[in-house]
């Protein structure tokens, strides 16, 4: 048996999506910048594709700019923006648990003069308006705050923070990479000026993303050269991918709701039994503004690769915000931010499903799961020091071990 | 190519000599659960001898495959060929770490060194 539990990182592509594709990895490879007929028939297809993806989320067609990642349209959205609004004034708003691809486009704008505050989270992580309102100033040129957290669940307010952004006329960014085409966004609905979102999230194929740009937004290009995009971004365009993208956007506004249905039961029945059968282990992110596919729990006393290891060995496929499953070595920094015991974080499993994950599926790790986390507490000195002393094992200086955990829950 | 060779897998999946020495000769402790590894070595010394090598070990799997590896390499030696094993011998004898497990993961034989140390201390040998 197998279990893709990893869909925050890609989904599987659509068979549908991926069929009309086809025609634009084969026959249809003219230029869509091209004047002849082959050029034609691309272009067409690019521009059917931005009126699918526009409809997802209520946008205007011209609104669409096309890039090849989540992480560009961040980057597009971050400093084209900044620079585009240098003049009015140099400063920023982010969270501290927003993609890397945000938070590594702020520390540019820092290094070249702009200065950037970092809202607070809570405990799950969330953004309170009313520090959003307390950081805004005269010379705020941008605030950019996800729609949601992939790694912890956590949707955020996002109408209320804009509600108060828009009273000032300051541009609204959220990157909802983890929301559209699973949740219901509207850009209308939700107030922002820009909104990063992604093919590979949603059944579509890697390599292709959009910014939505509120008309009357001013960005800079971040790449520059031909007039594609509408001279917002240079390059020629991959159409198979935006094809596809244009595809996966239709086939998700259609079945978003039955999705979300059944994801949030096999969502729910994790969440509810793996403390059951596992002792010491607590639910990350918020308990229910909480994306439908999210499972994120840590499990004291061991490490998050070990149980990755002997789960990948079973067919069962997730990810881990401990240092060691990193490649920098470095705790996941959205676990920091929202101040868990960094031994506790070390222990993070991070569970993601999608439309194609089955009760069975679900089943199959909570029945395997739980000897993994004996068998590796077993091993355990953390584990061994508590059960002889009742006590955490304190791990170095500045590390409290002995506070209780207020969602602790007990195996019956 | 997998992350970790096969007996790196074999060591983390089936390790040897986990546990603790009752009334140890002595102890040595390595790492911080913080950074992501914690080891303890247990040892019972005998004629100059390791007669028993255990451990426990908080941390990624190549920290418990090395910790696996470091105590049945040491497991019979005398005191002074144990204290010969290197974090580099054993990365060998586990036929490679991933680079970036090299330095953070690979402190199986400090912990043992430790525990002869405190051996020593104990027994007022070499101290």
């Amino acid at each position: 048996m197998q279990a893709y539990l990893d869909n925050h990182s890609c989904t599987k592509t659509d068979e549908r999506v991926f069929k009309e594709m086809m025609p634009f990895l084969t026959d249809n490879y003219g230029n869509a910048q091209s004047m002849h007929s082959l050029g034609a028939a691309s272009k067409d297809a690019i521009e059917r594709a931005r009126g699918q993806v526009a409809g997802l989320i209520g946008a205007g067609e011209k609104e669409i700019c096309f890039t090849a990642s989540g992480s560009e349209s961040n980057n597009l959205a971050i400093k084209g923006v900044a620079e585009g609004c240098k003049a009015k004034g140099r400063h920023i708003v982010i969270s501290p648990v927003e993609h890397f691809s945000v938070m590594y486009s702020a520390k540019r704008l820092s290094q070249a003069g702009f200065e950037v505050t970092y809202v607070p989270v809570d405990k799950y992580g969330m953004v309170s308006p009313d520090d959003i309102k307390s950081a805004i100033r005269q010379d705020t040129v941008l605030v950019s705050i996800q729609h949601a957290n992939p790694e912890i669940g956590t949707v955020q307010p996002i109408e209320e923070i804009s509600k108060v952004l828009r009273e000032r006329n300051i541009p609204f960014h959220t990157d909802a990479v983890a929301t559209a085409g699973v949740l219901p966004v509207d850009v209308a609905v939700l107030g922002v000026d820009l909104l990063t979102f992604s093919a590979s999230m949603i059944y579509g194929p890697k390599g292709v993303a959009a910014l939505y740009i509120r008309k009357g937004v001013r960005i800079v290009p971040q790449i520059d050269g031909g007039i594609q995009e509408n001279g917002r971004r240079a390059g020629t365009e991959n159409v198979p991918a935006i094809v596809g993208f244009g595809a996966a956007c239709e086939i998700a506004k259609q079945e978003m709701e039955k999705n979300r249905d059944a994801m949030l039961g096999l969502r729910n029945r994790t969440i509810d039994e793996l403390p059951k059968r596992i002792d010491h282990i607590y639910l990350n992110g918020h308990p229910e503004r909480r994306l439908p596919g999210n499972v994120n729990f840590s499990v004291e006393f061991i490490e998050g690769e070990g149980m990755l290891l002997y789960l990948d060995r079973k067919g069962i496929y997730i990810t881990s915000g401990s240092a060691c499953t990193s490649k920098a070595l470095k705790m996941s920094h959205v676990l920091s931010a929202i101040k868990l015991d960094p031994a506790v974080a070390q222990g993070s499993l991070l569970m993601t499903l999608s439309k194609y994950n089955t009760a069975e599926e679900v089943e199959y790790l909570l029945a395997e799961l739980p000897p993994i986390v004996r068998k590796l507490r077993g091993i355990s000195p953390l584990y061994n020091y508590f059960l002889k002393s009742g006590k955490r094992h304190v791990a170095g200086p500045g590390t409290d071990y002995e506070h209780q955990h207020e969602d602790e829950v007990t195996s019956e | 190519m997998p992350f970790y060779s096969e007996k790196v897998m074999d060591h983390f999946q089936n390790p040897r000599n986990v546990g603790e020495i009752n009334n140890p000769d002595g102890t040595g402790e390595v790492g911080n659960p913080v950074c992501g590894d914690l080891m303890i070595f247990y040892i019972k010394v005998r004629d100059g001898r390791l007669e028993d090598v255990k451990f426990k070990t908080f941390g990624c799997g190549a920290a418990i495959a090395v910790s696996s590896m470091v105590s049945e390499m040491a497991k019979g030696r005398t005191l002074d060929e144990a204290m010969k094993i290197t974090n580099e011998l054993v990365a060998v004898e586990l036929g490679g770490l991933p680079p970036n497990k090299m330095h953070c993961s690979n402190l199986g034989a400090d912990a043992l060194h430790k525990a002869i140390e405190d051996y020593k201390k104990k027994s007022g040998s070499g101290a």
